[in-house]
């Protein structure tokens, strides 16, 4: 639209005299490169996003089942529906996957930095290994943690042993002598998942700050630690809306870490969806569910890139 | 007077500039969106009310060709784990029997891990009337009963069926899903069970469902399948209640029973197949099982049991289905057929341990081990057929009606 409006409108009046016709079909031909570049991307998006989007759309205002067909019949109260019986299932969402966008910040911007900063030599290999679970799949991982934190293997022992499970437990995020099937287990299991699309991003970004930054902040008589307040950080704030953004947007829909390491109360908004779409088969529901999660996730982001800045985000 | 005549060229084409390019051109703009977004709004509340979800056909076995005679292949989907392998684990034997007895290549895929899964993957094919590109696949009772109920099985030929009319077992001749086998036959019966870890349990036997429920000594180790049928009618059991007659009142105070013990924090997990996992590492000490794991469970781990309450247990079948639109129809009833000669069940059910739903197979079982002609879990003695108990059919608006509330009770 902004294209069709800025073109030069027929010339009324006395205009400049018109260019040369090859100079004008060169010009032409350059208005409308970027768009033909952008014919793939666009395509994928239509077919891959718009279209399913449309097609969830109109599933959540449908009513019927599965015997006798869905039709459209505008039932937007299934949205009140869902969102009165599932309420408390968002919430926990939210609440799960901040904690662990928090935790995989404070874990992966130490890491991001000494990489960037104090790997030396050994900067690719550690940025492999930061890498290396990828090559095994999300599913077998989360399955890893189920061993790890069995009721008597060595991690659960020991955490007895020292009596942090007494604490956590009387924190409410643990039960009795076990992780496992509880909300530590789940949030822990999120931010193990999602932590290298943390690191990845905060690395980037901190390692294109100059190092002769900081000098010139020692100069300065900055101390290290106003140096990365006034300094460092600033400068890696794309990092981290980006690291943030990538880790909190998939940990709130998914459902494999509430699944497995959770027990009937760690349910997430994602095993929701599943449920309604597998197992209850009521669509429109589940549609309305995925519906609500989408807006509340823009919701929260564009808050967030508000506050954060956009300009941070190129 | 025309507006032009009386400006200056240069002030007229200001003007235009600023109509087209400037300010003013945010009226245009604005305008130019509105009336998009009016469009779009039309038409998307067109697009959206044409993709509405269309009834299942119901008319059933729609007349598909019947490739088998040109290609000999059979595409069949299975659970996994539920096939006789070879020690090398490189071969099946009774299906590798079969293709060089009729030189049917099977196509064997262990696709199918769950019902609810399965269903959700192979129901937009069927729904439009396309092949799944499966000419025959093992669902469970339920499922089964619904395929049926859509329209999207083929019924099945008895013709190329002999030994399976002839062989199959008493108790599986008519079950209320599909009187008379119209269109499926059992691959294997499955008997819900209680089992449990007794080094978890430091040696306490469980043996009912109430004390899976209320023993306070097994807090949060406590496991119940994800599958409701077999959660909710083992309950219902315990409760003087009959499966085979459940009604909104006593399904709903079963799960008020099983919620009470979920506040309680006595139920750790309601899982699939994986309990198989907690149970041997002790996670779970106790949990409701299905007794063909159990065997194979057993033989790494002697500490884990099993028990049939007294109070019965619930039995089910999976079932051999061929979908609508398959190509090799005639191939996949012949492999139906070939199952059920009994020394292949019995090849079959001494390697997988399920309950063997082929009539005659007791002299070839112990021609392979004498001890599996008397196993009950394979071929079920009167004992075990008098506590027998199946779940009675529901209608799909009850079935969605009770999904709904069971999937609340496992916490989605």
């Amino acid at each position: 639209m902004t294209a069709a409006a800025t073109e030069p409108a027929p010339p009324a009046l006395p205009a400049p005299a018109a260019p040369p016709p090859a100079l004008r079909r060169a010009a032409a031909r350059r208005r409308r490169t970027p768009y033909l570049l952008l014919i793939a991307g666009v395509a994928w998006l239509l077919v891959f996003f718009v279209a399913p989007m449309i097609y969830q759309a109109s599933t959540s205002v449908q009513t019927g089942d599965l015997e006798d067909g869905f039709k459209v019949t505008w039932h937007f109260a299934t949205y009140w529906d869902a969102l009165t019986a599932y309420w408390p299932h968002f919430v926990r969402s939210l609440v799960y996957s901040g904690i662990a966008t928090a935790l995989c910040l404070l874990i992966g911007y130490p890491l991001a930095y000494t990489i960037a900063f104090r790997a030396g030599r050994w900067r690719n290999v550690v940025l492999v290994l930061v890498i290396a679970p990828f090559f095994t799949s999300f599913l077998i991982r989360t399955l890893a943690w189920e061993t790890i934190l069995a009721d008597q293997g060595p991690v659960v022992s020991f955490l007895n042993d020292i009596h942090l499970l007494d604490a956590t437990s009387w924190l409410g995020v643990t039960q009795g002598h076990r992780v496992l099937a509880t909300p530590l287990a789940v949030v822990c299991g999120l931010t193990y998942n999602f932590l290298p699309f943390m690191i990845l991003p905060l690395y980037t970004s901190l390692e294109r700050v100059d190092g002769r930054l900081h000098e010139a902040a020692g100069d300065l008589y900055a101390t290290p630690f106003t140096t990365f307040r006034k300094v460092t950080f600033p400068l890696s704030m794309p990092g981290v809306v980006a690291g943030t953004l990538l880790t909190f947007i998939p940990a709130a829909g998914d459902y494999i870490n509430a699944e497995l390491l959770g027990s009937t109360n760690q349910q997430m908004i994602g095993n929701v969806i599943e449920s309604q779409f597998l197992r209850v088969l009521d669509y429109p529901t589940a549609a309305a569910l995925s519906f609500i999660l989408m807006a509340a996730i823009l919701l929260i982001v564009s808050l967030y890139i508000r506050r954060a800045g956009t300009e941070e985000l190129v | 007077m025309e507006l032009h005549e009386t400006l200056s060229p240069p002030q007229y084409a200001a003007m235009v500039r600023s109509m087209t390019g400037g300010r003013a051109a945010l009226g245009r703009r604005s305008l130019l969106r509105a009336a998009g977004f009016g469009a779009l709004a039309a038409a998307g509340s067109t697009v959206l009310a044409g993709c509405g979800i269309p009834a299942a056909g119901r008319q059933g076995a729609t007349a598909s060709t019947d490739h088998s005679a040109q290609e000999k292949v059979v595409d069949f989907s299975n659970w996994t784990e539920y096939i006789d392998v070879s020690d090398d684990g490189k071969h099946r034997p009774t299906l590798d029997a079969f293709t060089k007895r009729t030189g049917i290549k099977v196509k064997y895929t262990e696709d199918i891990n769950d019902n609810v899964e399965f269903f959700g993957k192979i129901k937009p094919q069927l729904a439009a009337g396309q092949d799944t590109g499966r000419d025959l696949m093992v669902l469970t009772d339920w499922l089964a009963g619904r395929m049926i109920r859509l329209g999207w099985v083929q019924q099945l030929d008895s013709a190329n069926l002999p030994h399976a009319y002839a062989n199959l077992e008493q108790r599986f001749r008519s079950p209320d899903w599909d009187p008379g086998r119209a269109y499926s036959y059992p691959w294997q019966g499955i008997a819900t069970c209680i089992a449990y870890n007794k080094k978890a349990t430091g040696g306490r036997k469980v043996t009912s469902i109430s004390q899976l429920l209320e023993d306070r000594s097994l807090k949060g180790r406590v496991a119940m399948l994800s599958e409701m049928r077999d959660t909710i009618g083992m309950t219902l059991l315990d409760m003087g209640e009959l499966p085979e007659k459940v009604t909104d009142d006593t399904f709903d105070a079963a799960v008020a029973r099983i919620q009470k013990a979920v506040d309680a924090q006595q139920i750790r997990k309601f899982t699939g197949n994986e309990y198989t996992d907690g149970l041997s590492k002790g996670d779970i000490a106790a949990c409701v099982a299905w007794a063909g794991d159990l065997v194979q469970l057993r033989i790494d781990d002697p500490d884990i049991e099993y028990v049939f309450p007294d109070s019965g247990f619930l039995s089910s079948t999976d079932n051999l289905m061929i979908p609508d639109k398959a190509r090799h129809k005639t191939n996949a009833e012949r492999l139906i057929d070939y199952y059920y000669e009994p020394p292949v069940a019995a090849q079959l059910s001494a390697y997988i341990n399920y309950v063997c739903p082929v009539a005659g197979v007791r002299p070839y079982l112990a021609k392979i081990d004498p001890s599996l002609a008397r196993n009950p879990l394979i071929l079920p003695d009167a004992a075990m057929d008098a506590k027998t108990h199946t779940f009675r059919s529901l209608s799909d608006a009850e079935d969605s009606r009770y999904e709904e509330k069971f999937s609340k009770l496992i916490g989605a």
